[in-house]
């Protein structure tokens, strides 16, 4: 009854033909000449931070053209001494076996971004998360409701500022 | 006729856990679907921040009932990258026999569930007789049933016991006769294929811009898995078959998983013939670099496994971030449900493979 499988070439890394993590950040570069910095790249992995305004269209370019089929997660981080935030996207391509790390600075006074979920339906709930948790705005979200929380609460429980209790 | 909305849960057989799913019903067919989840929040990511690296270790158990040590072994592999830490070649092994060993008690836990869910009852007694014995090999090697507590930042708890070896043959030995009996009661049952085929249907298309992952993904046709294609600890050394189902519907996740069955008990058998002699633990640093940051993505047997992390200058976390596969693959559900039946949802659902603690964190 078992399914018979073919013997699948281990494929370890890129795909055949596929683009590496340096290709993709030199287009990245190439195409965005200002506003997308890249850290650090690996021959599957991209590191890079982008400005706020760009993020659509850097999330545009790599899902239409770098082949990113899949967000693995969106998630903000609160750097409460800087007065700042974060917004972390961690975006896959299924065709080049990249991830690529895409930080985006926020003012925490109007911690706003795109939202990414008009290219990416699985950002959907991952955005919805983050504005929970952090208050990040993700502007152009179709539904941007409180998830894990009760409807109707009016703190964000992961920012640094929000007292967690004390330790056990 | 008019539309009702209709509350399965939070309490509901078809639930396997605390969540409620709100179907929008017309007559008896589904036109919308609203999963809703969050009952069971604890706020896990902000706990972490108090605890130092060891002591999230136990608690990235508690995630998830099914598979606690994918979690653990998760955060131990993210906390290795942000410490710099290699891990010994043996442990690697190791790591990789009882992950597959966890792999298989979870798809038994989940084939018992779905055997329920189904209205079999003798399909929730015979994974759950095997399960155990899985479970007595986890208690041989770290003395826990279900939260093992056993990988550790730099290694694992503990080497094997002595007869480990001779032990897990023999368990997979007789395990491998069994799982025939499981696709005899399934697969050879009319009434669980008329529960199961075409119901549930989710392209490929769909699958992955849903950020569906795992088994689901794979049964949607999508030949994508973290071991072959990112791998971790020695899954490059072994060779394996990813398995994929082209039919897209609650059967072919159902047969993704069976196969995957017969394909860890492989990577254990190679595991085990190729596991090297030597240490089984390093020591890691006990802090981290102020503001480093660093992620690790593991194949969970529900899917994509995630923990971003950034370190604080001391030995807490500043953040750490789960990916957790079923919150993503439940926000899914909408399009997996519309069109069919009330009476589908328990097989639908019943194919996903819910957990709820790594759900709501």
């Amino acid at each position: 009854m078992r399914t018979e499988v073919g013997k699948v070439e281990q494929r370890q890394g890129l795909a055949a033909g596929g683009k590496s993590g340096e290709t993709i950040a030199k287009s990245m570069l190439e195409k965005f000449p200002n506003g997308v910095k890249v850290t650090s790249t690996a021959a599957n992995r991209v590191n890079a931070t982008v400005d706020r305004g760009l993020l659509y269209k850097v999330a545009e370019f790599l899902k239409n053209e770098m082949d990113f089929e899949h967000v693995t997660s969106v998630s903000g981080v609160d750097w409460y001494p800087e007065n700042r935030m974060q917004a972390v996207f961690h975006i896959t391509s299924y065709a080049n076996r990249v991830t690529a790390e895409i930080i985006v600075d926020l003012p925490r006074d109007s911690p706003e971004v795109d939202s990414v979920t008009p290219l990416w339906g699985g950002a959907n709930w991952n955005e919805r998360e983050t504005y929970d948790m952090f208050g990040i705005i993700f502007k152009g979200h179709p539904r941007l409701e409180r998830i894990l929380t009760a409807p109707g609460s009016d703190y964000f429980p992961y920012r640094k500022d929000f007292a967690g209790g004390r330790r056990v | 006729m008019s539309e009702m909305w209709l509350n399965m849960g939070p309490q509901h057989p078809m639930t396997h856990g605390l969540w409620n799913l709100r179907v929008k019903i017309d007559g008896e067919t589904i036109t919308e679907a609203e999963p809703v989840v969050g009952y069971l929040h604890r706020g896990w990511e902000k706990l972490t921040e108090t605890r130092t690296f060891p002591q999230i270790i136990p608690m990235a158990d508690r995630l998830c009932y099914g598979a606690s040590l994918s979690w653990s072994h998760c955060y131990c592999l993210t906390a290795e990258k942000l410490l710099d830490v290699e891990v010994p070649e043996r442990a690697k092994y190791i790591r990789t026999i009882v992950l597959e060993a966890q792999r298989i008690g979870s798809h038994l836990m989940w084939l018992a569930a779905l055997g329920t869910d189904l209205g079999s009852y003798t399909v929730f007694l015979y994974p759950m007789r095997e399960r155990e014995l899985f479970l007595d090999l986890m208690q041989d090697l770290c003395g826990a049933r279900l939260t093992y507590n056993y990988p550790r930042i730099g290694g694992v708890r503990n080497d094997v016991p002595a007869n480990f070896e001779r032990d897990f043959t023999r368990v997979l030995n007789h395990f491998e006769k069994k799982i025939p009996d499981y696709e005899a009661l399934c697969d050879e049952s009319t009434v669980f294929h008329m529960r199961m085929d075409d119901v549930g249907k989710l392209t490929a298309e769909q699958a992955i811009n849903l950020g569906v992952t795992g088994p689901n993904l794979r049964g949607s046709g999508v030949d994508y898995d973290i071991r072959r294609d990112d791998p971790y600890d020695a899954y490059s050394q072994i060779d394996f078959n990813v398995c994929v189902q082209k039919s897209c519907d609650a059967y072919a996740r159902y047969r993704v998983r069976m196969d995957e069955l017969y394909e860890s008990v492989n990577i254990i058998r190679q595991a085990i013939k190729d596991m090297p002699k030597g240490p089984v633990r390093v020591k890691p640093p006990r802090n981290a670099v102020k503001g480093k940051s660093d992620w690790a993505h593991t194949e969970d047997p529900r899917g994509e496994a995630f923990m971003y992390i950034i370190g604080n200058g001391d030995d807490h976390p500043y953040r750490l971030k789960v990916r957790s596969p079923i919150f993503v693959t439940v926000s899914a559900a909408a399009w997996m449900l519309k069109g069919y039946k009330v009476a589908d949802v328990p097989a639908i659902m019943g194919s996903v493979d819910m957990c709820l603690g790594e759900t709501d964190r």
